[in-house]
């Protein structure tokens, strides 16, 4: 039983911390009023990149450093489009995740061809690690997941406790006010899309190289529309982002649970829960919203 | 007059000014990574209207297209994104095929018909599932379809591999009962694959020009996208009118996912349209949901699907790497302003030289 139990919270932890980490970024660039469905795109080629540095450089270190330098690129190309040219930023996503798509694919083939590269490695805590249950499920991990889940308290202080994030906030409220009493929202707006893409594309190294440690075509398979959903579900605010990615990886635990038992014949049924549970939660959760007022509008100054 | 000229030139002229930046930017791409760049665009180009089966296949390539395009649009019309039309082709597929494989003893074209029609409701039920979770619920209908898509592709996969779906044939590959032989469509280019399906695509345009622009139903759809409150003002019904738009628009790509079964692959695989439905939305952007600007693009993204074959073939370039320039054709596409950004730009800089 403590065996079961250890199981399902390590998997929903693991598919919980790239869902968390893209959400986190995407809560600040929502916040500024920014809706980026390329998040997809970007987690792809994070996927990509990821496993490339490692492939390269033999080291999962260099290739999340080369996941979030592709991401953050990504993020200021798409800031680029939407804010400064003022383009539609659906549409702008959608030609992103387009774009992703034969992008990685043409790399992968060229240089990568699936190969298997270092992953990264568990990082035992001293002692803690020790402990029943919990030792194995908190803290038996590698860096990333650490990291992402210390970023929940620091993302929520910045935001809701300094200067910068209200200003990121004032900016998706109402960008004219902020304009008018001399916050740059153009600023704002191109800092929190270079750090939500950064978060992305990390999130995207830790999708192919937390467990697999390699790259498989069209990999990510929605997680970064589902980060979009968490990052609702959450409604925009860090902390229950946090909560709401890890009720999203026990539907995923969940599943892969289940498809060892007697119903695991009926296995595409399986997979389609947590394409369904994030419907279901839009639903529950579209109406009760921080969503800010200026979301999806590109700003002009006048 | 002069001056509705001037501005029709200037909208052709953009997505094709787009469309150049696109291609040197794919070949530059392409050469960083090493390709023969003259080598990939040439057997790009044969590949699409090289000769008479290349041209065949480039247009059985825009059929589909045509068909998740008019979805994207016919939604957009009313103000809904429906980032899922290749879900609904996908379920108009299944329905589709399981009329054309297992019902007998109707004559062919009324077969054809019911087929059509099976086709269209599936997809168009697929379709009012978002338009209902997003008026009840507030759902927005970017994640809804796109999810939908995922669950869509999941139950591809079991029908597939599952009775009453499946082929029982012995030894053959996983996929569903192929639909009976008078139901195929005839081919229209003799010595080619290209089938019947084309026509119905461009009927299906000229139906969209007729319903949004010569009827009453249609005007209060653009009314509504173009301005909700002053539709509501005048007394249009927002709600009935968005589900009817995307129920429309779940059937058409409906009926483009069971045209390309009784057209072109008589029976149903996993992943038979692949990318049809995102594809679909860039053809749609790109022609400005305009029902020739549209035509216009579906030939180019066709070439675009049908010459990547052959430039796989030749020049050794994965043919995925045409998701690339669709990517970019899509971003510059709706830059409108990046030409007028880049004149501030310049003049920017040469008045800061000049005062300097």
């Amino acid at each position: 039983m403590a065996d079961l139990i250890t199981n399902f919270l390590s998997a929903d932890i693991r598919t919980a911390t790239p869902l968390i980490l893209a959400a986190l970024g995407l809560v600040m660039s929502e916040r500024a009023g920014i809706v980026n469905i390329g998040t997809e795109g970007i987690m792809l080629t994070g996927a990509l990149l990821g496993c490339l540095g490692s492939f390269l450089w033999g080291s999962s270190f260099a290739g999340a450093l080369l996941a979030i330098a592709g991401g953050g690129l990504m993020g200021f190309i798409f800031a680029f489009f939407t804010v400064s040219i003022r383009a539609n930023q659906i549409v702008v996503g959608m030609g992103f995740n387009i774009f992703a798509g034969g992008f990685t694919i043409t790399l992968n083939r060229l240089l990568l061809s699936g190969a298997k590269v270092s992953g990264f490695p568990d990082y035992p805590i001293p002692l803690l690690s020790k402990l029943p249950i919990l030792g194995e499920v908190l803290f038996n991990w590698p860096i990333p997941v650490y990291l992402t889940f210390l970023a929940v308290p620091l993302s929520w202080f910045v935001l809701h406790k300094t200067n910068t994030g209200l200003k990121i906030r004032a900016v998706g409220e109402n960008p004219k006010a902020c304009d008018t009493v001399g916050i740059n929202v153009f600023r704002n707006r191109y800092g929190v899309l270079i750090y939500s893409g950064m978060m992305a594309g990390m999130a995207g190294a830790f999708v192919s190289m937390g467990q697999l440690s390699s790259f498989t075509e069209g990999m990510v398979a929605g997680k970064g529309f589902m980060a979009l959903a968490v990052c609702v579900f959450g409604n925009y605010s860090p902390v229950s982002v946090m909560l709401a990615g890890i009720f999203f990886g026990a539907a995923d635990a969940l599943k892969y649970r289940l498809l060892t038992t007697s119903i695991g014949g009926y296995y595409q049924f399986l997979n389609m829960l947590p394409y369904f549970i994030t419907i279901v939660a839009l639903c529950v959760f579209a109406r009760r919203s921080n969503k800010p007022a200026g979301s999806g509008i590109a700003y002009r100054k006048e | 007059m002069k001056k509705k000229t001037r501005q029709g030139l200037i909208s052709l002229g953009f997505p094709l000014l787009s469309i150049l930046v696109v291609l040197v930017l794919g070949a530059l791409i392409m050469m960083a990574m090493g390709y023969d760049v003259g080598k990939a665009y040439m057997s790009l180009l044969n590949g699409a209207f090289g000769n008479r089966n290349s041209i065949g296949e480039t247009f059985i390539q825009v059929t589909p297209l045509l068909f998740t395009a008019l979805s994207y649009a016919i939604a957009l019309r009313c103000g809904l994104i429906n980032l899922g039309a290749e879900g609904q082709l996908y379920i108009g597929a299944i329905c589709g095929s399981m009329a054309g494989a297992h019902l007998s003893g109707l004559p062919g074209i009324l077969h054809i018909l019911v087929i059509l029609l099976t086709g269209f409701m599936g997809g168009a039920l697929w379709g009012l599932i978002v338009g209902i979770l997003k008026i009840h619920f507030g759902a927005s209908e970017l994640i809804t379809t796109i999810m939908l898509n995922y669950i869509a592709l999941e139950l591809v996969s079991y029908c597939v591999t599952n009775a009453p779906f499946k082929d029982m044939t012995k030894g053959a590959a996983p996929r569903m009962t192929s639909v009976t032989d008078a139901v195929k469509l005839p081919s229209i280019l003799p010595g080619t694959r290209l089938h019947a399906g084309f026509i119905l695509a461009l009927i299906g345009v000229v139906g969209y020009y007729i319903f949004m622009w010569r009827t009453t139903k249609g005007y209060e759809m653009r009314v509504i996208g173009l301005n909700p409150n002053a539709g509501k003002y005048s007394g249009m019904n927002i709600k009935s009118n968005g589900l009817l738009s995307i129920f429309i628009a779940g059937g058409i790509a409906g009926l483009g996912g069971v045209i390309q079964i009784i057209g072109l692959t008589y029976y149903l695989t996993e992943g038979f349209a692949a990318n049809l439905g995102f594809s679909g939305v860039a053809v749609a952007l790109l022609g400005g949901c305009h029902p020739l600007g549209m035509i216009a693009s579906a030939i180019l993204f066709g070439a675009l699907n049908a010459g990547g074959v052959k430039m796989q073939l030749l020049a050794g370039v994965p043919s995925a790497s045409i998701y690339m320039i669709q990517g970019m054709i899509i971003l510059f596409a709706v830059s409108r302003e990046l030409f007028k950004w880049l004149g501030n730009k310049a003049k920017a800089l040469t008045g800061g030289m000049a005062n300097g």
